[in-house]
């Protein structure tokens, strides 16, 4: 039998970190979206995780998925606007490309770069996301690095 | 929960109910006994907890043995919060609401659905609940389905009381019970 606390308990604590990340990740404006994504998917998957371990970081996780898919689309897609402004300054979109090596990376280099460069998480707090050591976060940190580095130059 | 998270939650809630993911919808009501909480399965209400009763822990229960899937989502309550309402305004006689019997099993789930069926302002002894659920010299068993009653109000185990007269117990404590049967006028009030 799961001992799996209410999920409504998940959003309660963790909402307000879901949402700081997202907005840090995609942008205030896309956040919400992005945020729905996250939660829809966590929801769904929610009966079938094995433990009630570090949720937090298992919610972080998907956030980011999320945001990874969210600029892919965008990539795909480029949104039309009706005249074109000035970008915000206190918002730089990371550029279309480099989002396109980072998908391609393996799965734990491509978390562990969203989650120090979309969302500017400590070491120890990727670490705590992707379930590993601070020392093997930082070195999929460093081979994702070093993969982009060779792609894109 | 912080202002800005409110918008987007609430559509959370109604996104993961058109997609088959609210297992188990709940939501707080005021009462003249102080607050309830209402949790309903796709299936119908599944679990009123009484003032008296720690909603976190009846809401672990419930994540436990229905789904973990539990949400708050008041919408999905709207109905059953406004027939209690009428209900505690004197207004309302039989409650009108699909119920989700899965929280009680075999003999216990019978004598329930025996008490659901005992007309507003009467009321029944525990010897005749064992006897409509099958089992007459089941007192003492159709006593404790009674107090295992997860849905009360709406399954109105507080007109079930003793052969004596005496009022029995109740899971809402004895006052609350003695409320409801004023209310319903089985006692002066």
């Amino acid at each position: 039998m799961s001992e799996l606390p209410p999920f409504q308990t998940l959003i309660d604590e963790h909402a307000g970190d879901v949402m700081a990340v997202l907005r840090g990740a995609v942008g205030r404006a896309d956040a919400e979206d992005c945020f729905q994504e996250t939660f829809l998917a966590a929801l769904r998957a929610y009966p079938r995780l094995s433990g009630a371990g570090n949720l937090r970081g298992w919610l972080i996780t998907i956030a980011h998925r999320k945001a990874i898919d969210h600029h892919r689309a965008r990539g795909r897609r480029p949104l039309p606007v009706a005249e074109v402004t000035e970008q915000a300054v206190t918002d730089p979109e990371p550029g279309d490309g480099i989002w396109t090596a980072v998908g391609a990376l393996p799965p734990k280099q491509r978390a562990a770069v969203t989650l120090r460069y979309a969302s500017d998480l400590p070491h120890a707090e990727i670490a705590a996301a992707l379930g590993c050591s601070p020392e093997a976060a930082r070195r999929s940190l460093h081979e994702g690095i070093k993969r982009l580095r060779k792609e894109l130059a | 929960m912080r202002a800005e998270l409110q918008q987007p939650l609430g559509r959370l809630a109604e996104r993961a109910a058109a997609e088959g993911l609210l297992d188990v919808a709940y939501a707080t009501a005021d009462s003249p006994f102080g607050p309830l909480l209402l949790a309903r399965t796709p299936r119908g209400l599944v679990r009123v907890g009484l003032p008296n009763q720690d909603a976190d822990a009846l809401l672990a229960d419930l994540a436990t043995r229905v789904s973990p899937r539990v949400l708050e989502a008041p919408a999905e309550l709207d109905e059953v919060r406004r027939e209690l309402d009428l209900y505690f305004e004197g207004k309302l006689t039989d409650f009108d609401l699909p119920l989700d019997w899965q929280l009680s099993r075999d003999f216990r789930r019978r004598v329930l659905r025996a008490i659901a069926r005992i007309p507003y302002g009467q009321t029944r002894s525990y010897t005749e609940m064992a006897k409509s659920a099958g089992n007459e010299r089941a007192v003492r068993a159709a006593g404790s389905a009674c107090g295992s009653n997860p849905i009360p109000l709406v399954v109105p185990c507080h007109r079930v009381l003793r052969t004596s007269g005496a009022l029995g117990g109740y899971g809402g404590g004895l006052p609350m019970k003695e409320g409801l049967l004023q209310l319903e006028g089985v006692l002066d009030g």
